[in-house]
C-alpha cells in the first residue's frame, strides 16, 4: 500500500465490517431462535454435549463457573429474585434464552487473538483452531457475550471425564480438547462440512434442511432454525427477511420507526457492532402464566 | 544541604563501592534468604498449577484473567522509573541521579524479567508460547499482527533487550575498576571478560559517551510505548471500564509513579545494607521524593479524568461498572487504591517528611500497594460485571495459588536485585566521581574551600 493511498484515498480502503470486504458466496450460516417456542428444557444443551465431546465437569466445578456448556439455557425471572423477600424459584415468570457463540461477522475475539487461533471462515463461521491456541484468553476477555469456554483442567486424561468404555461414545468427527485451549460453539461445523462435501459430489449447493445443528435437531419445539442466509429458499433467510433484520447493520431500520415495530426479531448487543449471526424472536407473552 | 560531599577522594569512592561487593550488612543475607523462600512458594504453586490446570487458580468463565495480568502490569510499570532516572534525567543533565541510577536501571531489567514470567504463568499452554513470536516457519503461519497482545510481546522483548544493553554499557567503566581492584578469584576473570578490555583511553571514553547517549535516546520512546501498548491491551478491547481513550497516558503515569515509589524503597534498603550513606544522601532522597510527589499528582489527575470520561460518557454499562467498583464487592480495594494513590502521597508534600527515612519507607510501600491495587481494579471488576448480565460473577476470588505466585514474584525480583547488587557495583563509580569533580569545581569558582584530594 503506497503512501499516496494512505494520505489521499484511505476512505476507499476502510471497511466497516467484513461483510463489505468478502461477500458471502455461496454460504453464510446463520440461525434464528424463537424464544416464544423455547420451553427451557435443556435438550439443546445436552445434544451439544453429546455431539461436540463437551466434558461434564461435575457439580463442584460447575458451581465454580467452570462449566463447558457451549449452548447454555439462561433463566430470567419476571420478578426481581434478589429483592428482599424474593424467592430463588418463584412459582411463575421464568423466561429462557438459549445462548451460544453468536458467530459475529466482526468478531471482537478474532482481532485480539495474538496467534490468530480464531478466524473467520468464508462461509461466515467464527472458527477456533485448537492446535494453534496458546490460551491467552484474550478472546474471551473481549467477548461481550462471554460464550467462550476455557479448558481449565485436562479433562480427557487427568480428570478422566470419559473413563474406559465411556470414551466409545465420543464423536469421532470432533477433536477432544486438552488442557489450556479455548473452545466454543462451532455451529456444528463437522456437520456443515459433511453436507457441503455431499452436495459437492452431487454437483449442487447445500439445500435448506441438508444440515441441522445438534441443538436444532434436539429441540422438541423447533425453536431453533439454522441455515444459509444467502439462500432465498432457506427458512433462516425468510425469517430474517420477515423480521426486517439485516446482518450488516448495527441498528435495524425497523427499530427507528415511530412508535416502535411490532416485529419480534432482534439481535443481542447489536449496538456494539459485532454483527452477530443469530437472530432471536422476542416472546409474545408479556409474562408467563 | 549538598547532594554529595565534594571532598570525597576518588580512591575512597572506589573503595566504598567495591566494599559493597564484599561485606554487606547481615540484613543482606536475611533479605536474600527470605526472597529465595518466597520464590520457593511461587515455584510450588506453579508446579501444582502446571500439573493440574489453571482451574486451581479459581478462574472461571467471566474471570478469565486475574491477579497474573494485574501483577504483570504492575511489574511492567515498575520498570519505567529506571529509564526515567537514567535516560530522561541524563538528557536533562540532572546530575543528582548519578549515585542512584544504576540500581534504578537494574530494577528496570529485573522487573521486566518478573513481568515476563507472568505471561508464562498466565498462558494455558505455556509450552507453545513461541507461537506468539513472528518467527519464520515452513507453514508460513504468522501471529496476528492486529492483536495488542502481540504488540505487547514485541514491545516487551525490545524494551528488555535494550534495557539490559543500556545497563551493561553504562557499567563498562565500573567493571574495569572492579577488574583492576580484585584479587585473583572468579570475580577477577568475570570482570575481565565483561569489561571488554576497557582502559579508559580518550578514544574509548568518546565512543562510550556516544553509545550511551544513543541508547538513552532509543530507550525513552520505548519506555513510553511499552506501557502505552500494555494499556492498549485494555483500551483496544471493547469491554466496559477498559475501552477508555486516556488509558495509555494513565498507564504511563501509573508506571512512573510505582517505579519512583519503588526507587525510594530500594534507596532506603541499599543505603543501609551496603553502607552507602555517603552517596545516597538525604538531599538526593528529597529530590526523588519531590519527583514522586509530582508524578503522584499527575496520576491522580489522570485517574479523575478516567472516572470523569466514564461518568459523563454515553456508555451506561461502563458507568454501571464504575458504580459497581465503588459499591460492590471490590469497593474496599477500590477505595483503598484511591486513598493510597492520591491521599497518602500528600505526606511527601511536607518538608519534614521528605527526608524522614522510616516514614518514607512506609509511605513508598503503601504507594506501591496502592498502585498494585490500581492494576487489579482495572483488570478484575470488568470481568465480574461486563456487558452480559447473565455472566456477572461477583463472588469468585483468586485462590491461594494465584496469591502464592504473586507473593513469590516479589521474592523473585528481590532475589535477582540483591544478587545483582552483590555482584555488580550498584553505585556508578565513574559518574559519582564526575559529580564530585563538577561540584568541587563549582566551589572553587565561588572561592570556597578547596576539596581535600
Amino acid at each position: 500500500m503506497s503512501v499516496s493511498t494512505l494520505l489521499e484515498n484511505w476512505s476507499d480502503y476502510r471497511h466497516l465490517h467484513p461483510v463489505d470486504d468478502v461477500p458471502h458466496n455461496p454460504y453464510k450460516w446463520a440461525m434464528s431462535i424463537d424464544l416464544d417456542a423455547c420451553s427451557g428444557c435443556n435438550a439443546c444443551s445436552v445434544a451439544c454435549y453429546a455431539e461436540n465431546n463437551l466434558p461434564v465437569v461435575g457439580r463442584e466445578k460447575f458451581a465454580h463457573g467452570q462449566a463447558m456448556h457451549w449452548m447454555r439455557i439462561e433463566r430470567y425471572w419476571d420478578e426481581d429474585i434478589s429483592a428482599p423477600g424474593g424467592r430463588d424459584f418463584p412459582d411463575q415468570g421464568a423466561q429462557f434464552l438459549p445462548m451460544m457463540c453468536q458467530q459475529c461477522e466482526a468478531a471482537p475475539c478474532e482481532t485480539v487473538c495474538p496467534v490468530g487461533a480464531t478466524n473467520h471462515t468464508p462461509d461466515g463461521i467464527n472458527s477456533q483452531i485448537y492446535n494453534r491456541c496458546i490460551g491467552s484468553r484474550y478472546c474471551s476477555a473481549n467477548c461481550p457475550y462471554k460464550v467462550r469456554y476455557f479448558n481449565w483442567y485436562d479433562y480427557p486424561t487427568t480428570d478422566n471425564v470419559w473413563p474406559a468404555e465411556m470414551n466409545q461414545q465420543l464423536n469421532p468427527d470432533v477433536t477432544v480438547r486438552g488442557k489450556g485451549v479455548m473452545e466454543k460453539c462451532t455451529f456444528c461445523i463437522q456437520r456443515v462440512t459433511v453436507a457441503k462435501n455431499n452436495a459437492k459430489t452431487q454437483g449442487r449447493l447445500v439445500r435448506d434442511g441438508d444440515v441441522q445443528t445438534a441443538c436444532q435437531q434436539a429441540c422438541p419445539t423447533s425453536a431453533i432454525s439454522f441455515g444459509n442466509l444467502v439462500d432465498p429458499e432457506s427458512k433462516v433467510y425468510k425469517q430474517w427477511k420477515a423480521q426486517h433484520v439485516e446482518l450488516d447493520k448495527e441498528a435495524q431500520t425497523k427499530d427507528k420507526e415511530e412508535g416502535g415495530s411490532d416485529l419480534r426479531g432482534y439481535r443481542i448487543l447489536e449496538e456494539l457492532r459485532p454483527y452477530p449471526s443469530v437472530m432471536y424472536l422476542e416472546r409474545v407473552r408479556e409474562t408467563a402464566i | 544541604m549538598k547532594d554529595i560531599r565534594e571532598d570525597i577522594a576518588w580512591a575512597k569512592i572506589n573503595q566504598d563501592v567495591l566494599k559493597s561487593l564484599e561485606n554487606p550488612r547481615k540484613l543482606f543475607w536475611i533479605i536474600l534468604f527470605v526472597a529465595i523462600a518466597m520464590v520457593g512458594v511461587a515455584v510450588g504453586c506453579e508446579i501444582y498449577q502446571y500439573q493440574v490446570g489453571l482451574g486451581v487458580g479459581n478462574f472461571d468463565n467471566p474471570h478469565m484473567w486475574g491477579l497474573y495480568i494485574a501483577t504483570f502490569i504492575f511489574w511492567i510499570g515498575m520498570s519505567h522509573s529506571g529509564t526515567l532516572l537514567s535516560a530522561i534525567l541524563h538528557l536533562m543533565h540532572a546530575d543528582w541521579r548519578k549515585p542512584i541510577y544504576r540500581f534504578a536501571e537494574a530494577m528496570t531489567t529485573f522487573s521486566l524479567m518478573t513481568a515476563g514470567l507472568f505471561v508464562a504463568v498466565h498462558l494455558g499452554r505455556v509450552w507453545q508460547i513461541y507461537y506468539a513470536l513472528p518467527y519464520p516457519n515452513g507453514r508460513q503461519v504468522w501471529p496476528n499482527f492486529q492483536s495488542p497482545l502481540l504488540w505487547d510481546a514485541m514491545a516487551i522483548f525490545t524494551y528488555l533487550s535494550s534495557s539490559i544493553l543500556f545497563l551493561y554499557v553504562g557499567m563498562i567503566p565500573d567493571l574495569a575498576i572492579c577488574r583492576d581492584n580484585m584479587r585473583d578469584c572468579w570475580r577477577k576473570k568475570f570482570y575481565t571478560v565483561l569489561s571488554l578490555g576497557w582502559e579508559g583511553t580518550d578514544r574509548q571514553w568518546r565512543n562510550f559517551r556516544v553509545t550511551y547517549l544513543t541508547i538513552a535516546c532509543f530507550l525513552i520512546p520505548l519506555a513510553v510505548s511499552v506501557h502505552s501498548i500494555v494499556a492498549s491491551d485494555f483500551a483496544m478491547s471493547q469491554q466496559p471500564g477498559w475501552h477508555i481513550t486516556s488509558f495509555p497516558p494513565y498507564f504511563v503515569a501509573g508506571a512512573l509513579y510505582s517505579g519512583c515509589a519503588a526507587i525510594i524503597t530500594l534507596f532506603i534498603i541499599l543505603r543501609y545494607v551496603f553502607k552507602f550513606e555517603e552517596y545516597m544522601t538525604l538531599p538526593i532522597l528529597k529530590k526523588t521524593v519531590r519527583l514522586t510527589f509530582a508524578i503522584a499528582m499527575v496520576w491522580t489527575y489522570l485517574n479523575f479524568i478516567e472516572y470523569a470520561s466514564v461518568w459523563y460518557g454515553h456508555n451506561q454499562v461502563a458507568k454501571d461498572l464504575l458504580i459497581q467498583k465503588a459499591t460492590g464487592p471490590y469497593a474496599p480495594f477500590w477505595w483503598a487504591m484511591n486513598f493510597l494513590g492520591s491521599v497518602v502521597p500528600f505526606i511527601m508534600f511536607f518538608k519534614r517528611f521528605q527526608t524522614n527515612i522510616p516514614v518514607l519507607m512506609v509511605v513508598s510501600l503503601l504507594l506501591n500497594l496502592g498502585m498494585w491495587l490500581e492494576r487489579w481494579m482495572i483488570v478484575a471488576p470488568t470481568f465480574s460485571h461486563g456487558y452480559y448480565p447473565w455472566t456477572w460473577d461477583h463472588s469468585q476470588w483468586p485462590s491461594f495459588v494465584q496469591w502464592g505466585i504473586v507473593f513469590g514474584s516479589f521474592g523473585w525480583f528481590t532475589m535477582l536485585f540483591m544478587v545483582f547488587c552483590k555482584v555488580f557495583p550498584s553505585v556508578s563509580m565513574y559518574e559519582v566521581k564526575e559529580m564530585v569533580y563538577h561540584r568541587s569545581r563549582e566551589t572553587k569558582k565561588l572561592g570556597a574551600v578547596e576539596g581535600a584530594h
